[in-house]
C-alpha cells in the first residue's frame, strides 16, 4: 500500500504502455473482472428470465422488466456482457485479421456496434419502467 | 534447414500428425461460444427494445422465438453460456496457476462438457416438468 501508484501493471509497461495489440494488462484485468461479474449476473437471468417469461407473453415481458431488481440486474447484465463480449471479439479479431485496414475496420466495428446497441437495450428498459 | 540443426529431436508438431485433445476441443469451444453469445447479446438487445416499442413489434419477435428454429437458437444459447461460463470459471482457475497439470485440465475440460450438455436439459425439464409457470 505504498501510495496510489500500486498498481498491476509493470513500470516498464506503464511507460511504453503498448503490448502486441496496443495494450495489454488493463484489457486482461477487465475481461476477468467482467468475467466474474458475468459468473453471477448470467445464470441469475437465464433462470429468472426462463421461469419468469418462458411462456413468451408481451405482458409477462414487460411485468418481468417492471420489477425493479430484475430491471436493475438486466441493466448491469447488457453493460457488463457487452463489454466483456468487446473485448473477447477484440482478442479473436488481433489473432484472426492482419491485413491492416481490415483489423482497424473490425475492432471499430467491434468498439461501436455493442455499445450503441447496449445504449439502446438500456434505454429500452428504462422506457419500459418510466416510458408512456 | 533440417540439415542445419544439430540434432534429431522433434520440432513443433505439425497439425496433420497432431492427436486431438480434449483441453484443444476445450480451448476452441470457449473461443466459438464466446463468439456465438456475441451475436445473441446483440438479440437480448434487439429482444429489449423489441419489447420497449410494444406488441407490434414484439409479437413477430416472440412467434419466432417460440417457433422450431427459435426454441432451437435458444436451447443452443443456453448450452453456450453454460459452456461458457463453467470454462470461464475454469480458466479463472488456471490464472491462478492451479489445475494446470494434463490429468486435472482433461478432466476439468470433460467436466465443463457435460455440464453444457447437461444445463439446457436441465432447464427444459425444469420448464416442462417442474410445475411453474
Amino acid at each position: 500500500m505504498s501510495g496510489p501508484e500500486r498498481s498491476m501493471r509493470t513500470p516498464l509497461g506503464r511507460v511504453r504502455h503498448h503490448g502486441a495489440a496496443g495494450e495489454g494488462t488493463g484489457h486482461f484485468i477487465a475481461q476477468r473482472w467482467t468475467a466474474i461479474a458475468l459468473a453471477l449476473l448470467a445464470p441469475w437471468f437465464v433462470v429468472n428470465a426462463a421461469l419468469s417469461i418462458g411462456g413468451g407473453s408481451y405482458t409477462a415481458v414487460i411485468d418481468f422488466l417492471t420489477d425493479p431488481v430484475n430491471a436493475v440486474g438486466v441493466i448491469l447484465l447488457v453493460a457488463v456482457s457487452f463489454y466483456h463480449m468487446a473485448l473477447g471479439m477484440q482478442e479473436i479479431i488481433a489473432d484472426y485479421i492482419h491485413k491492416p485496414f481490415s483489423k482497424i475496420a473490425l475492432l471499430l466495428l467491434n468498439a461501436f456496434v455493442p455499445f450503441v446497441l447496449a445504449a439502446g437495450a438500456v434505454f429500452a428498459v428504462l422506457l419500459v419502467n418510466f416510458g408512456a | 534447414m533440417a540439415g542445419a540443426r544439430p540434432d534429431q529431436r522433434p520440432i513443433s508438431p505439425h497439425v496433420s500428425i497432431w492427436r486431438w485433445h480434449v483441453t484443444m476441443a476445450s480451448s476452441i469451444l470457449h473461443r466459438a461460444t464466446g463468439f456465438g453469445l456475441y451475436v445473441a447479446a446483440l438479440g437480448l438487445a434487439l429482444w429489449l427494445m423489441a419489447a420497449a416499442a410494444g406488441p407490434q413489434m414484439y409479437d413477430p419477435l416472440m412467434a419466432f422465438l417460440m417457433g422450431p428454429l427459435g426454441q432451437i437458437a435458444l436451447y443452443l444459447i443456453v448450452a453456450a453460456i453454460a459452456y461458457h461460463l463453467a470454462n470461464g470459471i475454469r480458466h479463472l482457475v488456471f490464472d491462478t496457476g492451479a489445475g494446470l497439470a494434463p490429468s486435472e485440465a482433461d478432466t476439468t475440460a470433460w467436466f465443463v462438457i457435460l455440464f453444457a450438455i447437461a444445463v439446457p436439459i436441465g432447464l427444459w425439464a425444469l420448464l416442462t416438468f417442474g410445475g411453474v409457470r
